[in-house]
This record gives C-alpha cells, sequence and structure tokens, in this order.
C-alpha cells in the first residue's frame, strides 16, 4: 500500500497531452479553409507514423507499450511535425521527418521526459536542411483543390508549380535580397494578396486559431503566461524597433507575430515543458531568447523561419538557464544561495 | 475586527476535497475506557523519557509513568488508575512497524485521580514553569509532537510581537481542532492568555481557515469576553483563505503576519511563536487545573458510517474507536493523520498516542492505488504547489539519480513533506517518497559517517597499541640491559593491565585510557620526549572527538517547529 498522500489530483500526462490537440484544432480548422484538406493529410500521416515508431521504440527498451502509447505525447510531436511542414510536402518527407523525431530526437535520448531537444524542432530542421526546396513549398493560398493535394503528396509533382506560392516571408527574403526591390517594401508588404492584412493571407487567420487555442491552454493553466507574453513582447519590441528605425529594410511587429509559426511557437513549441526551461524567469529568458533568434535568422540567416533553429539553440542553454534563475525558497527570499 | 486584518498569501497549496463536513455533525464524545491501555514512553520530539514505574504497581490517573530524559524531552502519565501489568515491547503507531517501550495498564475502572495542584505559573519563574509543563507532558497536538515548553520561551529578545494559534486545520477529513474551538473556545484562550504572559507577546492571532465558520464564531465570541477582560485588543480571530496546508506553522504565520521563518530557525527571532489551539487547550489544563495531558480530542473519519470527534485516553487501540463509527466492510487500513501527511498504521491495534489527530479508515474506494507512474515531464505543475518553493521535480531527479549532494543543494530539507507536490504531477510519481528516501540514506550516511571515525579512530587506537607493544619490547630489552629492571618491570604491568579491555564500548574512554598509557610509556622508556609527544596525540584525539561531536549535532533529526 501506498504512502502519503494517498489520494491524488485527477490529473494525467494523457489529459494534458489531449487538451494540447484540442487547443489546436482552431487553427487546423484555418488552415483547412484557406489551404485545403491536405494538412489533415498530413496531420494522419505524421500520428501513424508516429505512433507506430512510438510502439517499436517502447517494444526495444522493454516498456510498457500500451501505458505509453497512449500518453499522447507522440501525437503531440506529430501534429506540430504535420503542421510546421509545408502541408503539399510529399508524404516520406513528413514520414521521414516524425521517423526522427520519435526514435532519434525522443526514444534515443530516453524517451518521454528526457529528450533534451524539441523533437518536432529537431525534425523540422534536419529536414530543412535536407531538402530544402521540398521544404519551402506551401500550397497557395485559396488553391483547396484536393484532389490536386493528394497527387501532390503522394503522387508526381509535377502540377506542383501550380499549386504552390513563396510564403510571406519566402517572399518578404526574396524582396529584401534584392536592393531594387527593397526600397519598395512598405508597398510590397502592402499587397493584400500575398500578405493579407498583418501577416499574409490566410495565415493571418491561423495564427488567430493558435492563439485562441493558446488562450485555452492558459486558462487550462497548462501552460503558464511567461513563455507566450516573452516570447511575443520580444519579437514585437525587436522587430517594432527596427522596423521604426529603417521601415524600408524590415517588416513591422505585425507581420512578424501574424506570419510563419510564430503563434504556434509562442503557444505549443516554445511552451515544451521537456527541452525548456523550467523557473518562472528561466521560462522568460527561454522564450525571449527563442524570440529573438527567430527575428534574427528571419532577417539575416540563410532559412525563411528560423524558429526550429531558435529553439534548438535555447534548447542546448536550457539546463544552465533553469540553474542560473531557481526562485527563491521559503524563507530565503531576501537573498539566494546560503544555506541556513 | 478580522476585518482589519492583513493577510499575506503563501506559494503554492493545494485544494483538495475536504470531507470535513461528516465528522462535525455531532459533538465530542468521551470514548470508552479500554480493557487494557498500552500507552508508548516515547511520545513527543526529543529523549525517550525513561519507565518510572514497573509491572504490578498500581497507578492512579494523572501519575507521571515516564520522566523526560533531559530537557528536550516530555513526561508521560497513566491515562487512568489501574495496574501496570507489564513494561515491555509493544507496536509503535508508525508505519515503520518497529516496536518500543510501553507501559501496560490494566485500568480498575475507578479511574481516579493524583492529588490535582494548580500551578500559579505567576510565582514561579519561567525555568520552573516550563519544568511543569514538561513534566505535565505537554507537547504539540498539531501532530508535530514538539514539547511545548522548548517553545515558551521568548527567545534573546525577552518578548515577541505575535503569538498564533494554529486554528487553520488544512487537512482533509480531520475536524478535532474545529469541535475544540466551537465546545470550549474559552479554554483554549485562557491557555493562550498563559501563553502570551510567558511570551510577553503583543498580540495574540488566532487563525481559522474560512471554511469553519462556526469554529470562528466561538472563537471570536471568546476572544471578545477576553479582550474586554483584559481592557485591550490584544486577541484576534483572523480567517483565512482554505487552501492546503495553510495550517502549516510557518505557512499560518506567513498568512498572518508576512513573516517566512526559514527552515532550521526559531520563529521565535523573528518575533513570533505558533501553537495549535489544542496545545493551548492542554497548557491551560495542565496549569490551572494541575491535569497533565492524558487524553486529547481525535476525529475518526473516513470509511466509516459515522464519523465523529472523540476525546481519547492515550493507550486507546485504534481499533476501539474505530469500532464506535461502524466501519464499512470493505476497511482495509487505518492511517493516523490525515490524507495528504498521515501514516500508515502497521495494524489497528496501536494505540492513541499525542500525535494522533486522527484516526483515518481508509479502503481501497476511499484512496485507490495510484496509477500507474509516469516520467517526470518537467510540467512544472509540483513547482506551482510547493508551499516551500522548492523545484520538486529537480530534487526527485537527483533523489532517484541517488545524487543526494544535489538534491541537497536544492533544499531537499526545506521540504515538509506535505505532499503537495505528488497530489498535483500528472505522471502520478510518488514525490515524496522519493524525498523521504533521500533523507533516510543521507541520515544513514551521516551516521555509516560516523561509524567509519568510529572505525578510524580504533585504527588509530591500534597504531598506538603497537607502538606502545614495540616499546614494552624495547622496555624488556632495556631492563634486560639496563640497571633499570624494576622500573621497567612496572612500566610492564602497567601496560598490560588495561590492555586486556581492548573491546570497551565507550570509545572515548579507549582513547583516553590509550593516550595514559602511551603517556606512561614514554614516560617510563623515554621520559625526555613526553613534553613533545603528548600535546600532539592530545591534539589528535581533541580533533577526533570535535569532528564526531559535529557529526553527531548534524546528524540529529532537525527538531521541528512546526505544531
Ligand atoms: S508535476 Fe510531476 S511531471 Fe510535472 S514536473 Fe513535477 S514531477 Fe515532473
Ligand atoms: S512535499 Fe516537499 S517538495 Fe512537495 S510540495 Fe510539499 S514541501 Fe514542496
Amino acid at each position: 500500500m501506498n504512502n502519503s498522500p494517498y489520494f491524488l489530483k485527477p490529473a494525467s500526462v494523457q489529459s494534458v497531452m489531449l487538451r494540447v490537440l484540442v487547443a489546436l484544432l482552431p487553427g487546423i480548422a484555418a488552415y483547412v479553409w484557406f489551404f485545403g484538406a491536405a494538412i489533415l493529410v498530413q496531420i494522419v500521416l505524421a500520428s501513424v507514423t508516429a505512433l507506430a515508431a512510438e510502439a517499436v521504440m517502447l517494444r526495444l527498451r522493454d516498456k510498457p507499450v500500451m501505458l505509453f502509447l497512449s500518453d499522447g505525447s507522440a501525437l503531440v510531436t506529430a501534429w506540430l511535425i504535420a503542421l510546421t511542414f509545408p502541408s503539399i510536402a510529399p508524404w516520406w518527407l513528413t514520414v521521414l521527418g516524425t521517423l526522427l523525431a520519435i526514435v532519434v530526437a525522443k526514444h534515443l535520448y530516453g524517451g518521454l521526459g528526457q529528450n533534451p531537444f524539441n523533437p518536432a524542432m529537431v525534425a523540422f530542421a534536419l529536414m530543412i536542411v535536407a531538402y530544402p526546396l521540398l521544404m519551402s513549398q506551401w500550397p497557395k493560398v485559396d488553391a483547396t483543390d484536393f484532389a490536386g493535394q493528394w497527387e501532390a503528396i503522394f503522387g508526381s509533382r509535377q502540377i506542383l508549380d501550380a499549386m504552390t506560392m513563396a510564403t510571406p516571408l519566402d517572399a518578404l527574403r526574396t524582396v529584401l535580397r534584392d536592393p531594387e526591390q527593397r526600397a519598395m517594401i512598405g508597398g510590397i508588404l502592402g499587397s493584400k494578396a500575398t500578405f493579407g492584412n498583418v501577416g499574409g493571407r490566410g495565415w493571418e487567420w491561423i495564427a488567430t486559431g493558435y492563439f485562441l487555442g493558446g488562450l485555452y491552454l492558459l486558462q487550462q493553466r497548462i501552460i503558464t503566461w511567461h513563455m507566450p507574453t516573452a516570447f511575443l513582447a520580444t519579437l514585437f519590441v525587436v522587430s517594432g524597433a527596427f522596423a521604426l528605425y529603417e521601415p524600408d529594410r524590415f517588416a513591422g511587429p505585425g507581420f512578424q507575430l501574424f506570419t510563419g509559426g510564430a503563434m504556434l511557437a509562442a503557444f505549443f513549441i516554445v511552451t515544451d515543458p521537456v527541452s525548456g526551461a523550467t523557473t518562472p524567469r528561466g521560462k522568460l529568458i527561454f522564450a525571449a531568447g527563442v524570440a529573438l533568434l527567430t527575428w534574427i535568422i528571419r532577417t539575416f540567416g540563410a532559412y525563411p523561419d528560423g524558429i526550429a533553429f531558435a529553439v534548438l539553440l535555447m534548447n542546448i542553454a536550457t539546463p544552465l538557464i533553469d540553474m542560473y534563475t531557481q526562485p527563491p525558497v521559503f524563507g530565503h527570499k531576501d537573498k539566494r544561495g546560503d544555506s541556513p | 475586527m478580522s476585518a482589519l486584518q492583513r493577510l499575506f498569501k503563501f506559494h503554492g497549496g493545494v485544494k483538495p476535497a475536504y470531507n470535513k463536513e461528516a465528522s462535525t455533525g455531532l459533538p465530542i464524545a468521551v470514548a470508552p475506557t479500554p480493557t487494557l491501555l498500552v500507552i508508548p514512553l516515547h511520545q513527543s520530539i526529543g529523549g525517550m523519557p525513561r519507565p518510572l514505574v514497573k509491572a504490578g504497581e498500581r497507578v492512579l490517573k494523572g501519575q507521571r509513568i515516564g520522566g523526560a530524559d533531559g530537557n528536550a524531552s516530555s513526561a508521560v502519565h497513566a491515562s487512568t488508575s489501574g495496574a501496570v501489568v507489564a513494561v515491555e515491547m509493544r507496536l509503535m503507531p508508525h508505519t515503520s512497524g518497529l516496536s518500543a517501550l510501553c507501559v501496560v495498564i490494566e485500568p480498575d475502572g475507578r479511574d481516579e485521580w493524583i492529588a490535582r495542584q494548580p500551578f500559579d505559573f505567576r510565582k514561579a519563574s519561567p525555568t520552573q514553569t516550563r519544568d511543569y509543563l514538561r513534566d505535565a507532558g505537554v507537547v504539540g497536538l498539531g501532530g508535530a509532537v514538539f514539547p511545548t515548553h522548548l517553545k515558551l520561551n521568548p527567545g534573546k529578545h525577552g518578548k515577541l510581537d505575535t503569538l498564533v494559534l494554529n486554528g487553520a486545520e488544512c487537512e482533509p477529513f480531520i475536524t478535532c481542532d474545529d469541535v475544540l474551538m466551537r465546545e470550549r473556545a474559552e479554554t483554549i484562550l485562557k491557555g493562550a492568555i498563559i501563553m502570551r504572559e510567558m511570551l510577553s507577546a503583543r498580540q495574540v492571532l488566532i487563525g481559522i481557515e474560512d471554511n469553519k465558520p462556526e469554529a470562528i464564531a466561538a472563537m471570536e465570541i471568546a476572544a471578545q469576553a477576553a479582550n474586554q477582560a483584559a481592557g485591550d485588543l490584544a486577541m484576534q480571530v483572523v480567517s483565512v483563505p482554505t487552501r492546503y496546508p495553510a495550517g502549516g506553522a510557518k505557512q499560518l504565520i506567513r498568512v498572518l503576519t508576512g513573516i517566512e521563518v526559514p527552515h532550521g530557525k526559531r520563529s521565535t527571532d523573528y518575533g513570533v511563536q505558533c501553537f495549535n489551539v489544542g496545545t493551548a487547550y492542554a497548557v491551560y489544563e495542565a496549569i490551572a487545573l494541575g491535569q497533565p495531558l492524558i487524553s486529547r480530542i481525535v476525529t475518526v473519519a473516513g470509511n466509516v458510517g459515522q464519523a465523529r470527534n472523540y476525546e481519547a485516553l492515550f493507550g486507546t487501540p485504534m481499533r476501539d474507536l474505530v469500532a464506535l463509527c461502524d466501519p464499512l466492510p470493505d476497511s482495509d487500513r487505518v492511517i493516523m493523520g490525515g490524507p495528504m501527511m498521515g501514516l500508515l498504521m502497521p495494524g489497528d491495534e496501536v494505540p492513541v498516542v499525542k500525535a494522533t489527530n486522527c484516526v483515518l479508515v481508509g479502503s481501497r474506494k476511499l484512496f485507490p492505488p495510484p496509477p500507474p507512474e509516469m516520467p517526470c515531464i518537467r510540467c512544472g505543475e509540483c513547482a506551482k504547489a510547493c508551499p516551500a518553493d522548492l523545484q520538486p521535480f529537480e530534487m526527485y531527479w537527483f533523489s532517484r539519480a541517488k545524487i543526494f549532494g544535489k538534491a541537497q543543494e536544492y533544499k531537499l530539507f526545506d521540504c515538509i513533506e506535505c505532499g503537495c507536490c505528488a497530489y498535483v504531477c500528472p505522471s502520478h510519481i510518488p514525490l515524496v517518497d522519493y524525498y523521504r528516501f533521500a533523507k533516510s540514506e543521507i541520515w544513514a550516511r551521516e551516521v555509516d559517517k560516523e561509524a567509519a571515525d568510529i572505525a578510524r579512530e580504533r585504527y588509530e587506537f591500534r597504531l598506538l597499541r603497537e607502538e606502545r607493544e614495540k616499546q614494552e619490547k624495547a622496555a624488556k630489552l632495556a631492563a634486560k640491559t639496563a640497571a633499570g629492571r624494576e622500573k621497567a618491570a612496572a612500566a610492564i604491568a602497567e601496560a598490560a593491565k588495561p590492555a586486556a579491555t581492548p573491546e570497551d564500548d565507550t570509545k572515548k574512554a579507549l582513547i583516553a585510557a590509550a593516550l595514559e598509557r602511551a603517556k606512561a610509556q614514554k614516560e617510563q622508556v623515554h621520559p625526555g620526549n613526553v613534553s613533545n609527544l603528548t600535546p600532539e596525540q592530545e591534539a589528535e584525539v581533541t580533533a577526533i572527538e570535535a569532528r564526531r561531536a559535529e557529526i553527531r549535532e548534524m546528524a540529529k533529526p532537525h527538531l521541528r517547529q512546526d505544531d
């Protein structure tokens, strides 16, 4: 018979993970609305791959398969991979990315709770380095023709050109790279076809969906305010400051926040508890660091969206951040560290 | 007046289901005297009292049967009159299942008191009053059983700002303080007045969780009366938000005064002292009525048909109390205390002791076995819930990996084992078990270290002896060749005597003896070297002793101030 406490709050890893999945639904709905059902195919692909890989790894590691399989953590990783990869990426790209996330980033490091790096971001980073082209073919907004998308995912990719377009971030990068166009950045960013009202047509609605899901996670106390606030505020302040300073060269904060994976990152990616900082101050530093690196990579780097690299870089710093941000314990609030 | 009180918050805490109503419906009942009382001698923190009675003796109700062992100890008394049938080892109300010395009394049914003399503490010196309370066996009744007399000392400033009376009672199911406050508020405050005088405290704050409106009302009426009588406003009842563990002494002090007393520090150094309301009641009974502590209010609750509070004599088997409350057939365990911090009893025959605030009957249905343990996902729920502001998952990680030094760096010993972290953990990790394990391992290592030190001393002693034997031989040789034959013989005789008792168990005596012998030897053989060698050896021995004393001090379980 167990020792005290004799009763527990009805909480479980499974219920935490399921609520994270629920929180992703509004963003996914917007995704389907603007970019077609291809994303659902990718989610299914990633989920099946993740569960299968998880089951095999658990069997190999001699862990109770059903217990861990049902914890839902593999599904969360799978969904994040699907949502960060292009929705018309070939099927094997998603499968390969998911396999790497589950097998290498998660289980080779010791499984649930042990991985120092965010598995979904490991998958993204590896894939974009290995297949930069495939990883940047995004569907055209409003091109919701499912048969064509299906063909792109599972069949030939010849029709692809008609379906893809540069994402707003890509478009911005191209513009920034070209000195002649750069002078007109203000006008280009104003073109609603690509850039929508704030963050790119369609993308801004997906971001809004993620934002709503994030509020739900906050309300459910699954995440705390620290990470999303620090992430979004840092991105806002840095991009805002540079945009004010040289509006012709830098995209403004509205664009930065509502484009690419910024909202997804703020509420679902930097908030991954396993690989992120855990202390309140540590969370602020961690998320602010991710935001800063993201902006730097987006603005100066070779890849369109820098969130994955930013997260991985900050993952390396996590133990250090935690160590130096330990909150004072009871009775030691004034000064920290010395034993009674 | 409670409206004027500014409250502070403590970090963390949880809100489990309280389940308190079940046992507050009926007034306190006096539990019948059992056929046999088993009274453990060691019922408080501190030294184990020595037995003062033998089998066959007749004892009176309130007669001292265990004398305090030094000042950091507390006496134990016969709960009723009767015959001592045995002084023997009996199963203790502790999870370990260990036995300890108990006085077994067969009540004679006459319930005959000793001569009871009120104690005029205003005429006595503070030390005399404290000694009196020690011999009256008054200890903290909130569950920590810290000897009350040790805490009734205003400390270095000679006075305190605040005396806190703890009526928060935050553990689910337990209502013994609640009903005591409802029914005997006035007596509690009479005890508080005595305590306040002894501590020269400016004010008395009585903290009660706001889920006990009846107790708050009763205490408020009594406090108003007391204030009127005293002509001041010293007594204030403060309703505090209901949140476990608001009744932890440190948490309550923080809520009422904003002061955080660090682990290992005396709260009197911060101008406050905290006592359970039941303790105040016991102080009054001891001082004003001359009645030592022989009974207490015990909540019997959980898997029973009719939960209730009983005034039970110490030594009453828990099963007798349970039987009064018609336990449900699927009951499978008895817990002493509440569901958050209570101890699983090794059987239901163990006696009610001073620490028994609650006898909680459990079943698989009421307290189902926890779901399987999963790995920690570092979600931080535990840190959010920890009232000691610790990082439980870090301590868990290092305790599990047996990196105890690191666990201590994360302030393992500041953990009050309240169970909040384990309660909220979505991975169902029995976190507190890991802390208990780590703490006991650390203590064990200290003890091992001490044992190693002893072994090293033994070794050092052997070296001394070998040295001495060598010198004996030299002396013999010298005796053969030189003229001082008689002198050498005396030396050998001198040396041989103590050598016959090398396994002496007091190490200090051994060292001293070895030193003596060596000294004698040196004097005999090399008279010229005495002044050089002995101080060195002496210094070494002193150093060894000092080291050991230090370790012993460290290894002494920290006396908890919690009440
Ligand atoms: S609550 Fe449990 S799973 Fe969460 S961090 Fe604490 S120990 Fe780990
Ligand atoms: S048991 Fe210890 S670590 Fe856990 S919440 Fe209580 S004080 Fe904190």
